[in-house]
């Protein structure tokens, strides 16, 4: 008797969509529940695991010998190595001036369409993106070659009559990096664009600013936001990328990308490479952290 | 923004720099129809390398795995991903920083650590490398893009259309069925497109976690670049092009007409 | 709601359109292999043979398969290792012994391939094709014929070379242009080899395991280091196109069949290398892949099969080397620990800019 009372009232003292309805703070736990979850599985604990990994050593076969050692942290600081941190930084970097200076004017053209256009006119950039990437960087491949159209097309026209020695250098890797990375500049210095009001630029042009003027004082000050966001977006996956080198650059350039997947795949040093992972990881972790609280992490960023 | 007319020096560089992103397209799809096959020169025109391709199993084997992946991962990442825009967005919970830090994580990090940590994750724990690690993984990774898209949707959402319903005595799962989900069903969609387009894309995070018999169309692509060189691969690309913008244009029609 | 509703629409239709293309095989293989390695007509004859559908995935070197199979990648039933990475495999127990009743086509090999000294008696592979790496060339392209490696060092050859994207392939190289084994430990010798190939640097235009003969052939390059079947299958289409084996000697591996350990489909893979062996489908692989061919009953057949072809596998000193190839050329051989020291090598030079 006693123990159905019990029971009874047990059951009816946790109902969990009771707990759901009447509690928020059980309600935001549920619905984040299963993010957190998925990702500390997924997530976390690979990145946990290669941090383990990089206090590893490399057994003769290229298995994993279970002795700890910080000996491939201090491989990192070779000067080799930060050679090529240098120089994929240096890519990242360009990457993402280039796609700054070059989707800067078109996000802004954008911007000051007229509002039906402009859908159209995002969705325009979007468009090729939604194709395959390995695609678009063979396509710019046929288009640079020493056969390729740059070459026939300029030599064509007479402007020169040796082929452009272009492909499988870095200003060929450059050309591909920009290419795929533009719409992740554009997209979000739109946004910031777009939201410039009306009024603050009518306010400069009553206060006699001339148009540069008020584009320097006005415009790009206020897309600031817009350009920290491209940046962090186009900047941490630039320096971190192998395929556009590979393909691109003859595979002649070694990027910290490289480096990582050669450590997996090829010297099968896995506890090297899970350190350079953790050293990629904790720069771009860095950056972000500085940016981000430089921006004010809020909506400006939000797409 | 003001409704002068731009520059014209703008319009021309807009113009150029739209050409700079297509003119790689349309020539790939022009020399799809290349009879040469080294790709050099132009000698004629054929559709062999169309039907050549719809007789490549492994072709038409990778497309299967790449729809397959892109499908339940959207599907998976969609509903997990509004979930933790929802609760990010509206509620406060203990650990709330930890959780929103931890769901930009997968953003953050450079694309071949993460592959790499999931290998070394899935070798350590002897699950077999295959389609289902490569859905797994992807649905790591799209689930923050769409929580980021949905929470920018959440953003302006104006809650009293919720009070409203509530008061006129719908709980509240009736209210997020009725009220709110149809609401944010753009920006939901916009997440789900999102993914769909980061999963079917994705070259790195698979290429890491890919076993037997698991190629995707990015994989074989990517063999193709490099090893077969034939029109087949730009047959290929003319397809995935002509597909894609056929299905926006659908959902952009689609969208117009609703508004 | 139309928008869901197209959507999902599309979405059941690409669905149905791609169920309906690709059926699940209930018998299957899956093949894990160099790309460019195994015919698909091999491949389809196989399935219509025994009703097995074959699933073909692609690495770009040993490295990569010894690499992937430690991952975990497991579920492949049959891999084509080379020479040396067959001893390593042995040594670590990751290949299953072969059951030569299921293997009656053996018997077709030239038994100068059978038995080597990475497999005695040939109890876990058989081989498959086998080849030397050495030096292509256009002869309308080139400054001068190249006869030697060290030749190529010359400027003349500034960024008009391709070269294997292979660490071991490529400092061997080097270190038989200075006169020491291809597969030294030494460390003066490897310092020797890595300045020498940074002098070397700039004549590489690109670095290309897959297909270094597409590089020859649309004018990218003018000379490659590269394997013999990418030369040959160069010179078919260009008949300009040189293959020499230099003289201070070239590479030479062998590649093998092999089932890895806890391969889900033993019958299948024994039945497919039992195919491979079989004379008709030694002459697809020289047909489309032209390495040399250990296959002697292959070989035979291929006299009145394609005697053309057969005449141009003789000839060509790619697919037939002729014993002063052979004199000179030196395997690679696992080197243990000092492979990191060949990586450094690799990551320093490639990371010079």
């Amino acid at each position: 008797m006693i123990t159905a009372e019990i029971s009874e009232k047990t059951i009816h003292r946790f109902s969990l969509k009771k707990a759901l309805r009447e509690s928020p703070v059980a309600q935001g736990l549920f619905l984040m529940g299963p993010t957190n979850t998925y990702l500390i599985i997924f997530m976390v604990i690979p990145l946990i695991l290669v941090t383990a990994l990089s206090f590893l050593s490399r057994g003769t076969y290229g298995e994993v010998v279970y002795k700890f050692s910080i000996e491939n942290y201090v491989r990192l600081f070779d000067p080799l190595y930060a050679k090529i941190l240098g120089y994929s930084l240096l890519v990242g970097l360009l990457t993402t001036v280039f796609s700054l200076v070059i989707g800067y004017p078109m996000a802004y053209y954008i911007a000051r369409a007229p509002a039906r256009q402009r859908s159209l006119l995002l969705f325009l950039i979007l468009l090729p993106f939604w194709t395959n990437f390995i695609i678009r960087i063979y396509a710019w491949i046929m288009i640079l070659r020493s056969s390729g159209f740059l070459n026939s097309f300029l030599q064509w026209i007479g402007i020169i009559h040796e082929p452009l020695n272009i492909l499988y250098t870095p200003t060929a890797v450059l050309i591909g990096m920009v290419y795929e990375f533009l719409p992740f500049m554009v997209l979000p210095l739109y946004t910031s664009l777009e939201k410039i009001e009306n009024a603050q630029l009518e306010a400069a042009a009553d206060l006699g600013a001339p148009p540069w003027k008020a584009f320097l004082r006005v415009t790009l000050p206020l897309s600031v936001p817009g350009m920290i966001a491209g940046t962090i977006l186009v900047f941490i996956p630039a320096m971190g990328m192998f395929v556009v080198p590979d393909l691109m650059g003859g595979a002649k350039t070694i990027l910290i990308g490289n480096v990582i997947r050669n450590q997996f795949l090829t010297a099968r040093d896995w506890p090297f490479g899970a350190a350079a992972s953790m050293l990629l990881m904790v720069l771009t972790m860095v950056f972000t952290l500085y940016y981000t609280r430089k921006a004010g992490f809020g909506e400006e960023l939000l797409i | 923004m003001s409704e002068k007319k731009p520059a014209l020096w703008l319009r021309i560089y807009t113009f150029l720099v739209y050409a700079y992103i297509y003119i790689p397209i349309i020539i790939l799809v022009v020399f799809s129809f290349n009879k040469q096959k080294l790709n050099i020169r132009w000698e004629g025109f054929t559709l062999d390398w169309y039907n050549k391709l719809f007789n490549d199993h492994q072709v038409l084997l990778a497309t299967r795995n790449t729809l397959m992946i892109a499908f339940i991962s959207t599907i998976v990442a969609t509903v997990i991903g509004t979930m933790a825009a929802l609760a990010l967005q509206r509620y406060h919970f203990p650990g709330y920083g930890a959780s929103e830090t931890l769901m930009y994580i997968p953003i953050i990090i450079p694309e071949v650590v993460m592959g790499i940590s999931l290998l070394a994750f899935f070798a350590l724990i002897n699950f077999k490398l295959g389609l289902v690690t490569i859905t797994l993984s992807h649905i790591a990774f799209n689930i923050p893009f769409v929580a980021l898209v949905v929470r920018a949707r959440l953003h302006g959402f104006d809650k009293s259309i919720e009070e409203a319903s509530m008061d006129l005595g719908a709980n509240e799962l009736v209210t997020f069925w009725r009220v709110t989900l149809p609401t944010i069903m753009p920006g939901v969609l916009s997440g789900a497109m999102l993914a769909l387009t980061l999963s079917l894309d994705d070259y790195v995070i698979t290429y890491f976690t890919a076993g037997p018999g698991s190629t995707t169309l990015p994989l074989r692509i990517f063999s193709m670049v490099r090893f077969t060189v034939t029109p087949e691969v730009n047959a290929l690309s003319a397809l995935w092009v002509a597909i894609v913008f056929v299905i926006l244009f659908i959902s952009e029609y689609a969208q117009r007409r609703r508004a | 709601m139309k928008k869901i509703r197209i959507v999902s629409i599309v979405m059941l239709l690409a669905l149905l359109m791609v169920a309906c293309g690709a059926q699940k095989a209930s018998k299957v293989l899956n093949l894990y292999a160099w790309s460019e390695y195994v015919p698909q007509v091999l491949l389809d004859n196989f399935t219509t043979a025994t009703g097995i559908q074959v699933n073909y995935d692609t690495y770009s070197s040993n490295e990569e398969l010894l690499a992937k199979l430690q991952a975990g990648a497991s579920g492949y039933d049959v891999i084509i290792p080379s020479d040396y990475t067959v001893a390593i495999m042995i040594k670590q127990g990751m290949l299953e012994m072969l059951d030569k009743s299921k293997i009656p086509n053996f018997a077709n090999l030239d038994n100068r391939f059978t038995n080597p000294d990475f497999d005695p008696g040939d109890l876990y592979t058989v081989p498959y094709q086998w080849g030397t790496t050495g030096l292509a060339y256009d002869k309308t392209m080139v400054p001068f014929e190249p006869k030697r490696w060290a030749d190529v060092w010359d400027p003349a050859f500034a960024n008009r070379l391709v070269a294997l994207d292979d660490e071991r392939e490529i400092i061997g190289v080097v270190l038989q242009m200075l006169g020491y084994s291809k597969n030294t430990t030494d460390q003066a010798q490897l310092d020797e080899a890595k300045q020498k190939f940074l002098d070397l640097k700039p004549n590489i235009r690109l670095f290309d395991s897959d297909s270094p003969h597409s590089a020859l052939l649309n004018g990218e390059a003018w000379a490659g280091i590269m394997w013999n079947g990418d030369a040959a299958l160069a010179y078919r289409e260009n008949p300009n196109i040189v293959y020499i084996c230099p003289e201070e000697g070239c590479g030479i591996w062998f590649d093998n069949l092999a089932i890895p350990k806890n391969a889900p489909h033993l019958d299948a893979a024994m039945a497919f290398i039992n195919f491979v062996l079989s004379p008709e489908a030694s002459v697809l692989i020289t047909e489309e892949f032209p390495y040399s061919s250990p296959n002697a009953a292959g070989l035979e057949y291929l006299k009145t099969y394609d005697a053309a072809l057969y005449q141009s596998y003789m000839d060509f000193p790619g697919t037939n080397p002729p014993s002063d190839f052979l004199a000179h050329a030196t395997p690679i051989r696992d080197v243990g620990d000092a492979t990191t020291l060949y990586d450094r090598i690799w990551t320093e030079v490639k990371g010079e800019e």
